[in-house]
Order: structure tokens, then C-alpha cells, then sequence
């Protein structure tokens, strides 16, 4: 439904079956709709159970939140959904290699910001360094506007609740 | 190999062994289908039992609108048999549609053997990815292991819930190799568990809102239908017995009698003005299997501004879609009315019946507008009467109606009354031409001694009439009436009303002579052209005993009304031609609504 409430930037995991077409799923929910996706990951959870966890990063009024989540709920290799970010709290983390390039002087600033900012030296060769940056979204957009790197891969949020609340199948 | 070895021997069964035998264990009657290179092997052990009837169609669309047909008039799943490439593309509208509508559909498609699948094979097709989006689930399978769950499963999925259609994808070699079998109890679908079983806590509140209520109107929809006749003849005791009026939507017509007198009519773009004047002025909305569509609502800041809202659905994501409810009931139609019904005479003594006095005596005001009123005056029949006189004449006998989409598909709803379930069949959400005529071959199927009534337009028929060589090879004597206004008259009527009457495209030039087609086709051809030969012509159907098509020539440029435009609210409804009243012109977002 279209409303003028305001957009809000929700973290969603779902726990599904890890079989063949359940992430096109839940990326054609989302296409077929129109609704956003800021940040996608998936991988298998339990082996034994053959169950995946897929974290969505997405934002929309009150409304369309609560559509996508009876969306996702629905599809039938679904088991659960939880929106963290009404459900919280919750621990969300990113993962970023980061390529600088550059002269010694470029490349020893780098390390430098590195140091202080916690990120790890991963491939060091004399005109480029890698490092891997673990933490919160806006930590890594810090990280990264600094270092002015070349090139950036990351690998979308992961999130999961604090304290003894989980995200479990019912059974089986 | 007959039956009955299929079932001794399972140990030594091929995969099309395997799911013909499903099939059965899943009390299939019927299959709808076409054959293909994809599919013969199925095709084959088909051939060799006699359990299962396969009624071959002419294209792969009207197999599944037949299915539909069947599904919707009998509550069971409708099956559906195709082959690979063309075969699975062609069902495309007919999945949507049933989506859609949330009709059980399980449809088995052929697809090339595992090895070549994205090799661009001949006649390959990604099905699970074209039938992704217009199914409510679909598989690929890949393992012979996998075959007889995945058949029991697809026809729980499409049944339980709220059911739509499901595709199975079956690989030749699949079908060709050998498959152990397992029983139905073997579905294993660890994350699908539709909820039935409402809140009671939230039915309480839902009747204790119906106990204070000025002026309630229960507003039901097809949902109602799917949870099947026992849910319907809930509906009408707990109407009947709180006092309040009902509406129906197109898909739920005949879930409430339309003869009762607490019956408004039909609602939305071309619904009564009685049932769209009372949705407007309600202080207690309860929706009841229904899901708010914009056919329905009119511009959603001008719908029912004064009302408590109850919504129960089966479906969670149906629910604060479109409009934004006080009491979200999720639950089973049949289950949820039981409740309420419970409910409500547990607390009877709370009832007063005089406090609604005032309501249906502004309701008998709006009704004395008569908005379905119409003029058959001079020689020439008007579509409305053709529709009023195919109802009276059919009052005693046990009739069905299928229809396509346009003009004529809404006189049917509006000028012919239901008082039973599962007896009208439209294309309501997706609104599809070619619908009708397929849909009533697995009516008659279902149904062979029935009379079934297909309503049809000039320009529809056309889109499925190859179906009358299905209809000839099972001795189905459907009764097809084509309401020939020589336009499609639905698109005439929104160019006359938003185009400046450019009739572009909607003239339907060379259209073929109705009579001599359905004798080309072997079967009963008649036409009327004027009101004294509507009743010879309409009594000369009945009596036929082969398919007939009837080609009633009716008034040209006849619009339907009363009608809401697109963007506008339910109190801005027009009436008829000369009704200019307070109307604002169409506004640029109304005329961007389909
Ligand atoms: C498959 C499909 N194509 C196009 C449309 C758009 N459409 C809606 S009503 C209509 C005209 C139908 O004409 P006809 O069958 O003659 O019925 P009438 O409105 O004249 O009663 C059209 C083209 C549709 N609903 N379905």
C-alpha cells in the first residue's frame, strides 16, 4: 500500500530449505513487487537438517514490511522469518576485502588507518595491499572512505539476535 | 500395464508408472491435457489403465481453464498434462490465472532428459523459471527417489491453505527410468503449514464490535467458496441470524443466496448502488475471505471512511495489503464462521435487532434507486434481457455458468442470480478472454448431467473457440450464448467514457457467422436478432443435446452501468448515461488504473 509514512531500513532473516530455486524465490518476491533489496546473503546453516539462513537488508514504510515478511512467510520452503530490526535487539556484522593501490607513501597510510581501524592485512605486494574488514555496515563505509581503495568486495550483512532468542525450526 | 499390476508390483515401477499411480492414490479423475515428445512415456502407461480419464484439449491454455472448470465446481484439484517447451509455455495465462483466482491446479509438465537441461535442447524450456512467478509452488525433479513425494506434495500445496496452482516438472528420463513409490504419507514439507484455526480472542472482538454495531455489512468474497459449502451455509446462518446486509464480490457470488432479501448485491466498479453506498456508509466492515482489490475499493482514501474493519483470511499477506484493518482474523472461512458463530449465540442475549432499523431504512432508500434498471424498448434485445431471460429459464434446473470478460460477463453478475456455491465461474483477478468456454468443459465433466451455460462475447469466444472440438469429441452439451455486440464492448465503452469515443481497434471486423461455425463444427447453431426470437432461441438450446453456440445479436453500443470510474470513490458511482450529477471529471490518477 502506498502511504506518505516514513521508509525504514529493516533487517530480515528468513530460515529456509536449502534446496534448488528457493533463493530465485525470494529475489522474485522482491523483483515481482518492487520492493528493495539493500543487502542479500545466504548459506547452509545446519547441514544435518539441510537448512539455510538468508539475511535481507530492506527498506519500506510499516506497511510494505509487514507484506514482504507474510510474503516470505508464505513461500513453502520457508520455516521462519524474523525482522531484527522490530524483533531486536540484535548484532549485525559485514565482512569487506579492500584493495588499496598506490606508492609506498599511499600504501603506508593505508596501514596505517588499518591499524587504527582494526582492519587485517589479508595480501601485501609491493605496489598494492588487501586487507579484510569485519563490522558494522557504517564501520566498513568509514574504513573504506578513507583508504580510497581501487576496488571493494563485500559480502552483505549478517545479523543474528541477542541473547537466548534463536531462529530454529519447529522440528525435525 | 492395467491398474491393478501397478499396485502389486511397486518395487519394479518406471517413474511414469510412479506418478500415474500417485495420481490415482490421489483420487484423480480426470486430465486435462496434450500430448508431446516430452510426456509420451506417461502418455503410454496412461493408456494402459482405465482409472484415470484423459480428455484431450486443442491447445495447452484451455487445459488448465478446464481444470479450473473442473476444480471450481466440484472443490476438488483440477490436474493438467502437457509437454515440454511450447506445451508449458502455452499453460502460462491459464497458471495465473488460477493463482489469481486461488483455484487447486496441479499441472505436469514434460521437460528434456536431466543430461540436456540448459543446453538449449529442442523444445526446451526453463519451466520452474517461467512458472515461478504464476504458481504457488513448482518443482523440477531431478531424482527418481524424489518422483511420488513430490506428486503427493504438489496436490497438499495446491489444496491446503490458500490453494492456487502447483507445477511439476518431470525430465524424460525421469519418467523412463525406475522409481520406488511412496504413499502420501510421505509429504515432508517441513516449513508449510498454512493456519487454520483462528484467534479466538480476536473472533471475540470481531462479535463484540457486530453486538455495538449501527450499521454493519458483512462483505464476502471467494475465499468463502474455496473453504467449501458447509463454510457457506455458515455464512448465510450467521448473516441471517445478526440481521446485518452482505455483499458479495464477483468471485464469492452464490456463496450467499441472492435471493435472500439481506442480500445488497454485488459491489465495486459495477456493483449495485445499494451495496457500494452501504461499504461507504458502514461503521463495521466485516470482510470475510475477500482481499480489498482495487475492483473492489475504488480510491482507497475514499473507501469506507467511517468504518471498524474485520478482516479474515486464510492468507497472512492478504491481510493490511490494500487497506489497513482493526481486527486481523487469519484463519479458515469454515473454522472462523463456526467461531463466530459460536460467538454470537453464546452472547445472543446482547443482540438487538432494533438498533439496525435506521440502517436498512437508508438501505431501502438507496435500493428503491433500482441502479440495475434498464429499458427493453423497441425490437432489437437489449444484453441485459438475453442475461434476465437465460436466468428465469433456467431457475428449476441445476445449472452452472461460466463466463469470459467484458460487458457480458458483468450483466451475468449483475442480471443472473445465484443462490448456491460454486455454480458461477468468472475470471475475476486476472480477467481472462478465452476463460469461458474451456472452464465449461470441465464443468460438464464434472457435472454431465447438468445444465452449463457458457456467456460469451463476440470477441472472447474467439480467443478459445478451438475448444469446440473437445467439446464434439466428449458429447458435451454446452450451452454457449455469444452476446454479439460486434465490438469488444468493455474496451468500446472506457473509449467512449476516457478516449473521446476513438473507437481505436475495438471494432471486431470479420468476425465469423456464429451458426455456420458450430455447424462446421458438428454442432447446434442458432441465432437471435430480434426479442421475439430470444425465448424460441434460448428454449431450442436447452433441448439440444450437443454443443451449441447461440448467437444472440444484441444492442450495440449498450453500456454497463452503474460504474465507478477508475480512481474514484464508492459514493461517486455513475448510473447511467444521463447521470452527469456531481461528478468530478476523471481524475489523471484515476485514468491511469487499468
Ligand atoms: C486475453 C485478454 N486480452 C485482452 C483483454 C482486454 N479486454 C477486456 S474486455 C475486452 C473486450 C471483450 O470483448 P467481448 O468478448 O466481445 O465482450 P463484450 O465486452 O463485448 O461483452 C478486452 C479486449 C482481456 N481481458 N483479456
Amino acid at each position: 500500500m502506498r502511504t506518505n509514512e516514513e521508509e525504514r531500513r529493516h533487517t530480515i532473516v528468513v530460515l529456509v530449505d536449502n534446496e534448488p530455486g528457493v533463493l530465485a524465490r525470494v529475489i522474485g518476491l522482491f523483483s515481482g513487487r518492487g520492493y528493495n533489496i539493500d543487502s542479500l546473503t545466504v548459506a547452509e546453516v545446519d547441514k544435518a537438517r539441510g537448512l539455510s539462513r538468508i539475511n535481507i537488508v530492506t527498506s519500506g514504510t510499516r506497511v510494505v514490511i509487514e507484506q514482504i515478511k507474510a510474503l516470505l512467510a508464505k513461500l513453502v520452503p520457508v520455516h521462519k522469518v524474523q525482522d531484527l530490526t522490530v524483533e531486536g535487539p540484535a548484532v549485525e556484522r559485514e565482512l569487506a576485502l579492500v584493495k588499496v593501490v598506490g606508492d609506498r607513501e599511499r600504501l603506508i597510510q593505508a596501514l596505517r588507518i588499518a591499524d587504527f581501524m582494526h582492519a587485517r592485512l589479508v595480501d601485501s605486494r609491493p605496489d598494492s595491499l588487501i586487507f579484510e574488514v569485519t563490522g558494522t555496515s557504517d564501520e566498513l563505509d568509514a574504513f573504506i572512505a578513507l583508504v580510497e581503495p581501487l576496488e571493494v568486495s563485500r559480502a552483505g550483512v549478517v545479523a543474528i539476535a541477542r541473547g537466548p532468542k534463536a531462529l530454529l525450526p519447529d522440528q525435525g | 500395464m492395467p491398474a491393478s499390476s501397478l499396485a502389486t508390483d511397486t518395487a519394479q515401477l518406471t517413474g511414469a508408472q510412479v506418478i500415474v499411480k500417485a495420481l490415482q492414490d490421489q483420487g484423480v479423475e480426470l486430465i486435462f491435457g496434450y500430448p508431446g515428445g516430452a510426456v509420451l512415456p506417461l502418455y503410454d502407461v496412461l493408456f494402459q489403465q482405465d482409472k484415470i480419464r484423459h480428455i484431450l484439449v486443442r491447445h495447452e491454455q484451455a487445459a488448465v481453464h478446464a481444470a479450473e472448470g473442473y476444480a471450481r465446481s466440484t472443490g476438488k484439484v483440477g490436474v493438467v498434462l502437457v509437454t515440454s517447451g511450447p506445451g508449458a509455455t502455452n499453460t502460462v495465462t491459464g497458471l495465473t490465472d488460477a493463482l489469481m483466482d486461488s483455484t487447486p491446479i496441479v499441472c505436469l509438465t514434460g521437460q528434456v532428459p536431466t543430461h540436456m537441461i540448459g543446453n538449449d535442447a529442442f523444445q526446451e524450456a526453463d519451466t520452474v523459471g517461467i512458472t515461478r512467478p504464476c504458481t504457488k509452488h513448482n518443482y523440477l525433479v531431478k531424482r527418481p527417489e524424489d518422483l511420488a513425494r513430490i506428486i503427493h506434495e504438489a496436490f497438499h500445496v495446491a489444496r491446503s491453505g490458500r490453494p492456487g496452482p502447483v507445477v511439476v516438472d518431470l525430465p524424460k528420463n525421469i519418467q523412463m527410468g525406475k522409481a520406488p513409490y511412496v504413499g502420501p504419507e510421505a509429504v515432508r514439507l517441513r516449513g508449510y503449514h498454512p493456519r487454520r484455526e483462528p484467534d479466538l480472542a480476536r473472533v471475540e472482538e470481531a462479535i463484540e464490535l457486530l453486538l455495538r454495531a449501527q450499521r454493519p455489512i458483512f462483505y464476502v468474497g471467494g475465499g468463502v467458496i474455496n473453504a467449501g459449502p458447509a463454510a457457506c451455509v455458515l455464512l448465510t446462518e450467521l448473516v441471517r441470524a445478526t440481521g446485518a446486509p452482505i455483499t458479495l464480490t464477483l468471485m464469492g457470488l452464490g456463496a450467499y443466496p441472492a435471493s435472500d432479501p439481506q442480500f445488497l448485491g454485488m459491489l465495486g466498479m459495477h456493483g449495485t448502488y445499494e451495496a457500494n453506498m452501504a461499504m461507504y456508509s458502514c461503521d463495521l466492515m466485516l470482510a470475510i475471505g475477500a482481499r480489498f482489490d482495487d475492483r473492489v475499493t475504488g480510491r482507497l482514501d475514499g473507501f469506507s471512511p467511517h468504518s471498524k474493519k474485520v478482516h479474515v483470511d486464510i492468507d497472512p499477506s492478504s491481510i493490511n495489503k490494500n487497506v489497513v484493518v482493526d481486527v486481523p482474523i487469519v484463519g479458515d472461512a469454515e473454522l472462523t464462521l463456526l467461531a463466530m458463530l459460536d460467538c454470537f449465540r453464546r452472547r445472543a442475549n446482547e443482540h438487538d435487532p432494533e438498533r439496525l432499523t435506521a440502517w436498512w431504512q437508508q438501505i431501502a432508500k438507496w435500493r428503491e434507486v433500482d441502479s440495475l434498471r434498464f429499458r427493453q424498448d423497441g425490437k432489437a434485445i437489449k444484453p441485459q434481457t438475453a442475461i434476465k431471460r437465460l436466468w428465469e429459464k433456467t431457475r428449476d434446473r441445476d445449472v452452472y455458468v461460466t463466463t469470459d470478460v467484458g460487458q457480458h460477463q458483468m450483466w451475468a453478475a449483475q442480471h443472473f442470480k445465484f443462490d448456491k456455491p460454486m455454480r458461477w465461474l468468472t475470471s475475476g483477478g486476472l480477467g481472462t478472454m478465452g476463460f469461458g468456454f474451456p472452464a465449461a468443459i470441465g464443468v460438464q465433466l464434472a457435472h454431465p448431467k447438468a445444465t452449463v451455460l457458457c456467456i460469451s462475447g463476440d470477441a472472447s469466444f474467439v480467443m478459445n473457440m478451438q475448444e469446440m472440438s473437445t467439446a464434439m469429441q466428449y458429447r458435451l452439451p454446452i450451452k454457449t450464448f455469444i452476446l454479439n455486440n460486434q465490438y469488444m464492448g468493455m474496451v468500446r465503452q472506457w473509449q467512449d467514457f476516457f478516449h473521446g469515443s476513438r473507437h481505436a481497434e475495438s471494432y471486431m471486423d470479420a468476425l465469423p457467422d456464429f451458426v455456420k461455425l458450430a455447424e462446421a463444427f458438428g454442432a447446434v447453431g442458432l441465432r437471435a436478432t430480434t426479442i421475439d426470437e430470444l425465448d424460441p432461441v434460448i428454449d431450442a438450446a436447452l433441448a439440444a443435446d450437443r454443443p451449441v453456440i447461440v448467437d444472440v445479436v444484441v444492442e450495440r453500443m449498450e453500456n454497463v452501468y452503474p460504474m465507478i470510474p477508475g480512481g474514484a470513490a464508492h459514493n461517486e458511482i455513475k448510473l447511467s448515461p444521463e447521470d452527469n450529477g456531481p461528478h468530478e471529471p476523471i481524475s489523471e490518477e484515476g485514468m491511469v488504473l487499468v
